[in-house]
């Protein structure tokens, strides 16, 4: 049954990839949401009894490859934080499906879309529920592919195809680093197994290793690889371009994807991997500053974005920081908490964007919606609760946790820990601002649309509403239910599957901070939301005015314009690999230097060669009779030089005497 | 017994003569006759060096080449001015640069 858990999403995507022309698309669809549901209620059942019952399950396959000391089995293990993650992924996952069945009804490739849904969560399943590090990176990559597959789904348009490109390539950069470390892990522990290693790492705690003849500390080299793999997929600062453009895709796609599973992977790494970082701090610290800086410059990008998706994409981004520096102040717990209450909160959010882009007639910018409150309701109230969870309202599910990750941020009592509680209240404030401004310029402003379109918005048929009435009530309710059980005081929900050093637990320092730091996010939160109303709704005049001062458009391309991130990556990186590709390797080596030394230099060599022997033979007698003397006597001369040539029979010595006249008589060649 | 005494004196005479003939030949650019010439001057350079060491080693058979090498020289000498009057006949010219100027044009 456990095995049932994982393989079912791949049966289904096996049926509607092979037989989707023959099951149709509605045979499909429903094959695989069935899948999906099925899966779901398994996984709950496994919820119940590893996660609630305590006893997690191992199950070894078959042996994948064994070759002396390298042994990797196709093994599951389903402790607490892999079934936290099994009912996060699957939950969403059917649910997108269900939404997908109504939102893409419409498309011709219905069949293919919810096979590579149902791929992906596959993957997703297979990534969390691996024993070893080589077949989570199976998952790690089969995400990957499936996100490029999912984003270009629409293949015809071009901006999906480059979108497509950018995330597999981005994430790609983070892969290969990811590789390093499961390389380095498996050279330094000889195995790859998460047990074996999580148990031989007391033991190599000051072991040094040589990387790129610099002597490290193996956690340090260790550490900082697999982070920069969960920078590529969790879409942290410098490698986060792709997840906004990734928004090219279906709606569902940047649900599935974008919000619950694919960009939680790297979450899910730092927390499996929290054996390594408990020893490796100064990582640790890093990691914190990567986060929090990510948190706090995705919510400010957040706030002056017009697409409705890339609004919400962003917000990703920032809740993905809070979470990654959550897992550097060592509250791994808290960081998955808040991963499985972001994901059922921001699929909301991203399958009412849907819900609405669907209503609009597929209008993504919030500059030509408005009104829409009376015109689709209950989108409205669905993206409501998805806002207010999300800016962590009191007693939503957002507020759970995103203030405890303050919490502990600044229960840390250290320079980074106040340094990330700044930025990460700062952020909160932005993303209640941009969520109010969301909602006030999709919903509460006059229409702005055109009449057509407003006129025949309609709310979303049965399955739309499922979906999204699914997923609020966890968004309300799942943080209240499962605080206590995952990250109270003293639980012992995730047992051995998260190992927390004890010098490094803060979570009894969190609990008894100033009630001054624990009240300032939700205050400042609040006042965030009212803010954003009152000015959008008295104000407009005034923001408009800031924001064509000739500071304020300054500050608003800045942020309009991500940063200048993408100007600055295409224009520095993206054009200097291009030029370099074609200036040097391909103009310079490949179609230079090779070319010389191979086909071109040596036919020209041996040509020049060739006419000037032929120049010797000029047609006159006397001529001929000089050469004939030249000859002979350089033959009897050579005959004498011999001895002296003897010395010299170093062969390496005649090559380099050769290439060096080879060399010269090309460079002659070139001048000319 | 001058001679075996001179062994030094009577090889360089003959070397330089050969060189004579051999430079006669390389240096000479416009009649054909000195070059046939020249080539004679070899011979007779070569048919010295025979006597003198048939003289030397006291031996007969470089005598015996010597008479060889006067026929094939004399043989040589005939079959070559025939070539030339041949040539002469066709072209009006025995000078070496219009030999190869005509062979230029035939090609």
């Amino acid at each position: 049954m456990y095995l049932l858990l994982v393989f079912l999403s791949l049966f289904g995507f096996c049926l509607a990839s092979l037989f989707g022309r023959h099951l149709g698309p509605r045979g499909s669809g429903f094959i695989t949401t069935s899948c999906l549901f099925v899966s779901l209620l398994i996984s709950f059942f496994v919820f119940y009894e590893v996660a609630l019952m305590n006893c997690p399950v191992y199950i070894k396959l078959v042996t994948w490859i064994s070759s002396e000391v390298l042994n990797i089995d196709w093994g599951f293990m389903f402790d607490s934080l892999t079934v936290v993650m099994c009912v996060v992924v699957t939950f969403v996952s059917f649910l997108v499906h269900l939404y997908s069945l109504e939102y893409m009804s419409h498309d011709p490739h219905l069949s293919r879309f919810m096979s590579y849904l149902s791929l992906f969560t596959f993957f997703m399943l297979i990534l969390v529920t691996a024993d070893n590090f080589v077949q989570m990176f199976v998952g790690w990559e089969g995400v990957g592919l499936c996100s490029y597959l999912l984003i270009n789904f629409w293949f015809t348009r071009i901006q999906a195809n480059k979108a497509a490109i950018k995330a597999m390539i981005v994430n790609r950069v983070g892969d290969f680093s990811l590789l390093i470390g499961i390389f380095v892990i498996f050279m330094s522990y000889k195995s790859l197994d998460y047990a074996t290693v999580s148990a031989l790492t007391p033991f190599l705690k000051n072991e040094i290793i040589n990387f790129l003849n610099f002597n490290f500390n193996l956690f340090t080299v260790i550490g900082t690889f697999l982070f920069l793999g969960a920078v590529g997929k969790s879409a942290q600062l410098g490698l986060h371009t792709w997840l906004p453009d990734a928004m090219e895709g279906p709606t569902p796609v940047s649900a599935l994807i974008h919000a619950a599973t694919m960009v939680t992977a790297g979450v899910f790494l730092l927390a499996r991997s929290s054996f390594i970082y408990e020893y490796a701090t100064n990582i640790l610290s890093y990691i914190i500053v990567i986060g929090a800086i990510t948190s706090f410059f995705a919510s400010t990008t957040g706030l002056l974005q017009n697409d409705l998706k890339r609004v919400i994409a962003y917000s990703t981004c920032s809740q993905l920081g809070y979470m990654i520096f959550a897992c550097g102040l060592s509250n791994y717990s808290v960081g998955i908490f808040h991963l499985s209450n972001h994901a059922f909160f921001k699929a909301l959010l991203f399958l009412s964007a849907g819900s609405i882009i669907h209503a609009v007639n597929d209008e993504q910018d919030m500059r030509k919606m408005g009104g829409l409150r009376f015109l689709v309701p209950f989108t409205y109230s669905m993206i409501v609760i998805g806002s207010l969870a999300l800016m962590g309202f009191p007693f939503l599910t957002g507020f759970y946790s995103k203030d405890l990750i303050l919490e502990v941020a600044y229960g840390k009592y250290t320079l980074l820990g106040y340094f990330s509680y700044c930025l990460g209240t700062c952020g909160a404030f932005f993303t209640a601002f941009y969520s109010t401004r969301l909602i006030y310029l999709t919903f509460l402003s006059k229409p702005i649309g055109h009449k057509q379109i407003i006129c025949f918005a309609f709310d979303s048929g049965i399955n739309i509403s499922i979906a999204l009435g699914c997923l609020a009530i966890p968004s309300i309710f799942i943080g209240y239910y499962t605080k206590d059980m995952i990250v109270g005081l003293g639980s012992d929900f995730f047992g051995s599957a998260i190992f927390t050093n004890l010098v490094n637990i803060n979570i009894f320092d969190a609990e008894f901070i100033n009630l001054f730091y624990k009240l300032l996010p939700v205050s400042l939160s609040l006042i965030g939301v009212f803010l954003a109303f009152f000015l959008y709704s008295f104000k407009l005049k005034l923001l408009f005015e800031l924001k064509t001062s000739i500071f304020g458009k300054k500050i608003y391309n800045f942020l309009n314009r991500k940063w200048f991130f993408d100007k600055i990556y295409n224009e520095y990186f993206g054009q200097f690999f291009f030029k370099f590709g074609y200036t040097t390797s391909y103009k310079f080596v490949d179609r230079g230097i090779f070319e010389i030394l191979g086909p071109t230099g040596l036919s020209l060599v041996a040509l020049k060669i060739g006419s000037s022997f032929h120049k010797m033979q000029t047609g006159y007698l006397y001529h001929y009779n000089f050469l004939i003397l030249v000859g002979i006597t350089i033959f009897f001369g050579l005959r004498e030089l011999w001895i002296v040539f003897k010395l010299f029979n170093y062969y390496s010595l005649i090559f380099i005497i050769f290439m060096v006249i080879f060399f010269l008589i090309n460079y002659v060649k070139l001048e000319k | 017994m001058i001679l075996i005494n001179n062994v030094i004196s009577i090889l360089s005479l003959t070397s330089m003569l050969f060189f004579i003939g051999l430079f006669g030949i390389i240096l000479n650019r416009k009649n054909i006759l000195i070059t046939i010439m020249s080539i004679e001057l070899l011979l007779l350079t070569i048919n010295l060096n025979f006597i003198f060491f048939s003289i030397y080693l006291d031996d007969i058979v470089g005598q015996v080449f010597v008479l060889f090498i006067l026929t094939i020289a004399a043989a040589e000498s005939a079959i070559g001015l025939a070539i030339i009057t041949v040539f002469y006949r066709l072209k009006n010219s025995i000078e070496l640069d219009i030999i190869k100027k005509n062979i230029i044009i035939k090609i």
